[in-house]
């Protein structure tokens, strides 16, 4: 097994094995958009107009909750630096912990989001697409969410931090995954422009995150 | 740029040009207000309110300005290891949160007249508001991190990523807007301004740069010596250590 599988297959199995990671995730999913009907209301008309955005505004909040532990766990216990002297560079050792993180954050979340979708009455013939793009969009979120979770690694309430930065940078994310949704749905266009546009910021990310990420690890672990 | 990298003749030639630079802002300020309250013709269709413009504009500009000396300092911190890069970039964060804040909040008092509320989620104030989000994030990462080497290249590095994405969520932001309402009116386009209102808005302009370039060197020197006091500090605390042991 070449370094790079090996790194992947250990950090998913130790997202799996270490219990709490997944199913906090899934839950915290669950209970935000359990609490907004009492918030707007349990108008089924309304609750399905904005199921989109609520379920992506969702699934980012929880997709974060998880992402100060892309590296945290492995920078509290030594393995951080044991990698950065190893044989991967660095910039690849961010890329396969991002990709892990959405194997097992961004991955479940968009599978669930269909059951929410029925909670809010998001119309049947809607789910296929949104699972597409949200399985399209996450691995924009866990790439640029490694940046936020490398920049503050060690920090006291790193948490919090990490979602003031890491936040605003979704707002494209958030935009072109829930027109998607909504232009299939209700309209007004084909819904493949704002997807395709989706993809290309996974794929952007996917790129160019991890340099940012592996620049922001040398700081921190200097 | 590499004989100001002495952070000594930086403070020296601060020093000389600190009271120019402040009769220059007052010259300017005083000028470009005077153009605008009492010079500048009032709109014929939005009347007095018309006069936030000189505020809200130069803001505006400077707003996105200032971001942009912050990234460009950034590579200064991450390639060059130019000693003031960081502590340029560093003092002009509050700065520019501030400057953004003042558009933000001139926009949304020019709101009310024009469009009957303080708040639209119009294109142009929704990207600002991210601007100010960023902005907030650059500080906080500042304000978290002890160490100031650390603290500097990890805000060069969050500031390349906004630097980067910034075109990317004010396309995204502007392709939204006109998917949920049609342009505003009274932007779309626009009417060609009149040299008469130019005037006072350059002027104002003018100010504002200047202004921002005084609040910059004094912040700049701020940071400075409160690195200085900080390694004397540390040093003191070391030779108190030294003597006890």
């Amino acid at each position: 097994m070449s370094p790079a599988v090996a790194l992947l297959v250990r950090d998913v199995k130790l997202a799996w094995r270490e219990g709490g990671a997944i199913g906090v995730a899934l839950g915290f999913y669950l209970v935000v958009v359990v609490l907004m009907p009492f918030g707007l209301g349990p108008d089924l008309n309304l609750l399905a107009r904005i199921a989109p955005g609520m379920l992506w505004v969702a699934l980012l909040l929880a997709a974060l909750l998880s992402a100060d532990r892309i590296f945290h766990n492995d920078y509290e216990d030594g393995t951080l630096d044991v990698l950065t002297t190893g044989p991967l560079p660095l910039p690849l050792v961010a890329a396969i912990k991002s990709l892990a993180h959405w194997l097992t954050t961004g991955v479940p979340l968009a599978l669930m989001a269909p059951v929410l979708g029925l909670l809010l009455n998001l119309p049947l013939d809607a789910m296929p697409l949104l699972v597409l793009t949200m399985l399209a969009g996450t691995p924009a979120v866990s790439f640029v969410a490694a940046i936020g979770a490398s920049l503050t690694l060690g920090l006291r309430r790193s948490g919090l931090l990490l979602a003031l930065l890491v936040l605003p940078l979704y707002v494209p994310v958030l935009i072109f995954g829930v027109s998607t949704v909504s232009m299939a749905i209700v309209g007004p266009g084909s819904p493949w422009p704002p997807f395709l546009m989706l993809c290309a910021l996974s794929l952007a990310s996917i790129v160019l995150a991890p340099f940012a990420a592996a620049a922001a690890l040398r700081t921190g672990l200097r | 740029m590499i004989s100001l990298a002495n952070p000594t003749r930086f403070l020296g030639l601060v020093e000389i040009v600190v009271p120019w630079l402040t009769a220059l802002v007052v010259i300017l300020l005083g000028a470009g207000l005077y153009l605008s309250f009492f010079v500048a013709p009032p709109d014929y269709q939005q009347g007095e309110t018309v006069r936030i413009m000189y505020i809200h504009v130069p803001s505006a500009w400077l707003a996105m300005g200032i971001y942009a000396i912050i990234a460009i300092a950034a590579l200064g911190t991450l390639i060059w290891r130019h000693p003031l890069a960081d502590v340029a970039a560093k003092a002009a964060a509050p700065i520019g949160a501030t400057f953004t804040f003042v558009v933000l909040v001139t926009g949304s008092l020019w709101g009310k007249p024009m469009w009957g509320t303080y708040w639209v989620w119009d294109a142009r104030l929704t990207s600002l508001l991210v601007l100010f989000l960023l902005y907030l994030g650059l500080i906080a990462l500042w304000q978290a991190i002890e160490e100031p080497g650390r603290a500097g290249r990890a805000a060069a590095i969050l500031a390349l990523v906004g630097a980067i994405n910034l075109p990317i969520i004010k396309f995204s932001v502007d392709w939204w807007n006109t998917l949920h309402q049609p342009a505003s009116v009274f932007r779309a386009g626009g009417p060609t301004i009149d040299p008469s209102l130019l005037t006072p808005l350059f002027v104002m302009a003018a100010a504002f740069v200047a202004l921002f370039v005084l609040l910059h060197l004094i912040a700049m020197r701020a940071e400075i010596l409160r690195r200085r006091v900080r390694a004397l500090q540390q040093s003191q605390v070391e030779h108190a250590a030294l003597a006890g042991a």
